[in-house]
């Protein structure tokens, strides 16, 4: 058990480590370096600073080093929690970001929260009712669910919404609350906006895992432990319920792991049509700007997040799975 | 039969079909009729797919979905005030349910695929006495232990909290049987239970099987392919061929004066030490038809070597009588009359 | 007579059983895939889209790049399949004013005014396959004034028709679609094939690196690759780096799928005995090997087809991916992306149907395919 632990802290560990190269690449990758940017910068507002300042501050940034040794001066920094100056916003990138990304990782964690009660009970339903109407009713709209993008549903949405109910359904708090402090009426209100980018959101997962689900009962429901619960004389009920669906819930949690980064990745366009004040349009903006600082940060916060979110359901998974918790395979 | 006792069971005339999707119905139980007597063993034996298995699921209600009697009836405690007629009963109903586990008790072949790996031996077990006549969780602990020291399994206060995948096949059929016996049932149906053993392990749960079975008087049905498993076993003997029992005798019987051609068949197929060395080992020629392409007449007669063209191609011999050793044969049928006439 | 029959019969049914037995992989996953009726239908759609991008420029009617501000915004626009002389489609002409409260444009049609269609007519100039140059098109308007046209799905705002736009960009976003799977499976098929092939230490080593990937979430990563790349790229430069970058998250499955298939082949008796013979690892891998899984990866690809086509169709929407003026369904989708014009044109969301036909399609057909390859995985 402590192995298993083990090596997924390790791998948890190296992902983050290789997510901050490929930031890191990331914010390098456009022509020039960050301090010609900033004097690029200053230039379009009229002020310019002097070539020795401008060799000063290489220096100060390390720009003047080999590259490994910028990576090593920038990790250092990142780890300290300086992730540098947003150039957009001449403001701290941690500052400029800010709620957004606990308001990102809450409409993923809302969507994966959803994914789980709508795919768990659907994928039982339809594999219990093989070749039912409500079988092929949800088979026809799990088909549906991976072909729609999500960004494409929720632009539809907003049209239907603004079409036949004459509002606006995005963002994710009242014109009240948007530019409140937090308090409990603000979280009552993010309560209330949540579920519509969540469902978005939850669709294209759901309709994956109802599949998962469905093929692993189906798989599981034929096996001979069910006739063995069966003649103990246990209500039908119970016996579906205790023996093959816990037993087709570790393909299914496993599998949930690789959703929530395939979550976190739709939470960035579906917030772009929704206007949801997520760190996507924040990203998309810096990235347009070329604000490297801050896109790069926001890339490598929500892919640390990301991990960090799948090894908490690997974890969850060796606590469901006994054959895990025992001898760690 | 020299037992007078009432039956504890009585299959009669019992049908069973499945539907496939998108196809027709194939009948996989025809006519079968059994008994199963409290102290004695009744062995049925067949190829595989010969429908040993779903009489055996009949008799629980616990058939695939796809899967409904259509004739026939599985009487239990006959001719008692007490009779129940078991396929005239809700399938899920609390009376069906009571008499699952509490009245007939089912071992399986595979006892790695009929234990869940998600819960420990001691929770499955538990839930079996449970689920019947609940006698609060401590002392339904102390009896599944004593249950395990009962099929033999060494420290049943520790082993009581381990996952079957921890243990070795044979201590895993031995929770099986533990499983089918933990509601105290007085009959138990055991479908192949050594065929996924080794041998020494088989003779183990067949000599515990026994013991178990003569202890408690209970009435055993014995499900298996394996001849030898049945002449060391069974007091009674049903042959199955597609569905149909062909023949019904007590086991010594069987083995000394095979009545059906299948039976006999059967029989030399059996490898024999005493055999000339070098000798083939019969088979039986032909394949068993897939069960939607049931041969007209008596569906032995493509394998048959006694088949009577015109006669058994064409109509099926009846099946054999209940309670009475037979076979259903014309072949049989001609004899006993022509014995008839002579005496 | 009925005996001869009998026999007839009975070598004709041998002769079909030889057939099945001869038959190869591929050819036994094709009779059990003809089985699946939807499957086939997706096959058909699929293949009705390959055709129509490499005849875009034909099906087109008008010059996808052609603006013209007297056609803004003009709505789906019917077509008269009969006039009182019986069968001649024609379209009536519209005639374009501003609302003066709205200021929008308002089309009403003039009955009054006939337009009649043509086969094969005659309208705006292009290359054939990029190379034959012609004007003829699979039906255009006869002796059209420059505002006349036919606008089956409407125009865009700079008075595109959004029929012909649609048309032109199924050619770059299936393409694109393509070379992503083409490169991925390339990638897959060599890191999953070493993987498989040589287990030991490189199947860890690239496992973890397939785990590692997967758990990155792709669209930041590249958002931020498409945004590094230079403004002054041409279209053709940008169209081959999406490519890449959509291909270097995409293979990880493929890899996957094939590995898994290695593994089970190396035990097999033929890979063994092939072995044991002599021959080469790579023969082994190329003659014996590649050929028995050719219908799994087969499969694997059509199921990770829509997964890159949405990837491109995301970029673009975005405004990372392809660049205006090449076109693709995210571009045009692009267009849709307000609320408030959507209101105005809500037929823009138009371009989203082929979006979710052609991915429809790609996953019923791999399904399909999946199921003949592997009747019992």
């Amino acid at each position: 058990m402590l192995m298993y632990i083990g090596r997924r802290l390790v791998l948890a560990v190296f992902t983050c480590l290789a997510i901050s190269v490929l930031t890191f690449i990331i914010i390098r990758l456009p022509p020039g370096d960050f301090v010609d940017a900033y004097i690029a910068n200053l230039a379009s507002t009229g002020s310019s600073i002097t070539a020795e300042q401008a060799e000063s501050m290489r220096h100060e940034y390390g720009l003047d080093r080999p590259v490994v040794i910028q990576y090593a001066l920038w990790l250092g920094r990142i780890v300290e929690g300086d992730f540098g100056v947003s150039m957009m916003w001449r403001r701290p990138v941690t500052e400029v970001i800010g709620d957004r990304l606990w308001l990102t990782m809450v409409v993923s964690f809302a969507a994966l929260f959803l994914t789980w009660t709508l795919a768990l009970p659907i994928g039982i339903y339809s594999a219990v009712r093989q070749y039912s109407f409500g079988d092929y009713f949800f088979t026809m709209l799990g088909f549906l669910g991976l072909a729609v993008p999500n960004f494409l549903l929720a632009l539809i949405l907003m049209y239907l919404g603004f079409r036949y109910l004459g509002l606006s359904v995005g963002g994710l708090f009242s014109a009240d609350y948007a530019q409140a402090p937090w308090s409990l009426a603000k979280v009552w209100d993010l309560t209330k906006h949540l579920p519509l980018p969540a469902c978005v959101l939850a669709l294209a997962g759901t309709a994956h895992q109802i599949r998962i689900m469905r093929a692993n009962l189906l798989d599981e429901l034929r096996k001979p432990y069910v006739i063995t619960a069966r003649a103990k004389g246990i209500p039908e009920r119970r016996v579906i319920l205790k023996y093959p669906v816990r037993a087709a819930l570790n393909p299914f949690a496993s599998s949930i792991a690789y959703i929530f980064p395939y979550l976190v990745s739709g939470s960035i366009i579906v917030s772009l049509v929704l206007g949801l004040p997520t760190v996507g349009p924040l990203l998309l903006q810096a990235l347009v700007a070329q604000d490297m600082f801050l896109a790069g940060t926001i890339v490598l916060l929500l892919g640390v997040m990301t991990v960090v979110g799948t090894l908490i359901s690997d974890l969850l998974l060796m606590w469901i799975e006994p054959r895990l918790r025992i001898t760690g395979r | 039969m020299a037992d007078n006792s009432l039956p504890l069971v009585s299959v009669r005339n019992l049908a069973v079909e499945f539907t496939q999707h998108g196809g027709g119905p194939v009948r996989a139980l025809d006519s079968v009729s059994l008994d199963l007597r409290p102290g004695r063993v009744l062995g049925v034996v067949g190829e595989s797919g010969c429908g040993k298995s779903v009489t055996a699921r009949a008799m629980l209600r616990i058939l695939d979905r796809n899967g409904s009697i259509k004739n026939g009836q599985i009487l239990l405690d006959p001719g008692t005030p007490q009779q129940t007629d078991i396929t005239a009963l809700p399938g899920e109903g609390n009376r069906m349910r009571e008499i699952r586990g509490g009245r007939i008790g089912l071992i399986f072949q595979e006892p790695m695929a009929a234990l869940s790996m998600q819960y420990t031996v001691g929770n499955q077990l538990m839930e079996a006495i449970r689920v019947h006549n609940d006698p609060g969780k401590a002392v339904a602990r102390q009896r599944v232990i004593k249950l395990l020291n009962d099929v033999g399994i060494p420290r049943p206060e520790t082993r009581i909290d381990t996952y079957p995948f921890q243990l070795s096949g044979g201590l895993r059929q031995r929770v099986g049987i533990a499983l089918a016996l933990a509601a105290d049932p007085d009959v138990l149906i055991a479908d192949e239970p050594t065929t996924a053993l080794d041998v020494t392990t088989q003779a183990q749960i067949l000599a515990l099987l026994r013991r178990l079975q003569v202890d408690k008087k209970i009435a055993l049905m014995l499900i298996t392919h394996d001849m030898g498993v049945i002449a060391q076993m069974a007091d009674d003997v049903a042959v199955m061929y597609l569905g149909r029992v062909v023949e019904f005798a007590p086991v010594n019987e069987v083995f000394a004066a095979p009545r059906h051609p299948y039976t006999q068949a059967l029989l030399r197929s059996v490898p024999n030490l005493r055999a000339p060395p070098h000798s083939r080992l019969a088979t039986i020629g032909g394949a068993v038809p897939q069960p939607n392409a049931r041969p007209k007449g008596c569906p032995f007669h493509p394998r048959c070597p006694d088949m009577m063209p015109g006669r058994c191609d064409t109509t099926a011999p009846a099946p054999v009588p209940p309670g009475q050793a037979g076979a259903s044969c014309f072949k049989v049928e001609d004899a006993a009359l022509v014995e008839g006439v002579a005496a | 007579m009925s005996a001869t029959t009998a026999s007839s019969a009975s070598s004709g049914a041998s002769l079909a059983d030889d057939k099945l037995a001869q038959a190869g992989q591929l050819r036994l996953t094709w009779l059990r895939f003809k089985r699946h009726k939807l499957a086939l239908i997706s096959l058909f759609i699929v293949a009705l889209f390959y055709l129509l991008a490499i005849f875009a420029d034909f099906v087109a009617i008008s010059d996808p790049h052609h603006t013209d501000a007297r056609r803004s915004y003009m709505p789906p626009q019917g077509i008269h399949l009969f006039d009182e002389n019986g069968f001649a489609p024609h379209v009536y002409g519209l005639k374009g004013s501003r609302d003066m409260k709205t200021f929008k444009m308002v089309y009403v049609p003039d009955p009054s005014k006939k337009i009649y269609i043509a086969f094969f007519a005659p309208g705006y100039d292009y290359n054939l396959f990029g190379l034959i140059p012609t004007n003829r098109h699979l039906f255009a308007l006869i002796n059209p004034t420059p505002v006349d046209g036919i606008f089956l799905l409407g125009t865009d705002q700079l008075g595109r028709d959004l029929f012909s736009r649609l048309a032109v960009a199924t050619r770059i976003s299936l393409s694109i679609g393509l070379a992503s799977v083409g490169l991925s499976l390339i990638l897959g098929i060599l890191l999953g094939g070493i993987s498989g092939l040589y287990g030991g230490i490189i199947d860890t080593v690239i496992q973890r690196l397939i785990e590692l990937i997967r758990s990155i979430p792709t669209i930041p990563l590249w958002m931020g690759i498409a945004a590094a790349l230079p403004n002054t790229w041409s279209v053709l430069q940008v169209y081959f780096a999406i490519t890449l970058i959509i291909s270097l998250i995409g293979w990880t499955e493929l890899a996957r799928v094939v590995r898994g298939r290695f593994l089970a082949l190396r035990e097999e008796d033929f890979v063994i005995a092939a072995e044991l013979v002599g021959a080469g690892q790579f023969r082994i891998m190329l003659r014996h090997m590649l050929p028995s899984f050719t219908s799994h990866v087969i499969a694997a690809v059509s199921l990770a087809l829509p997964a890159m086509i949405i990837s491109e169709t995301s970029l673009s929407f975005l405004g990372l991916g392809l660049r205006p003026p090449a076109i693709s369904w995210g571009i045009l989708l692009q267009d849709a992306q307000n609320v408030q014009v959507l209101a105005g044109a809500p037929w823009l969301l138009l371009a989203a149907v082929p979006v979710v036909l052609v991915i429809l399609a790609f996953n019923f057909l791999g399904d399909g395919l999946r199921d003949a390859a592997d009747p019992y995985g």
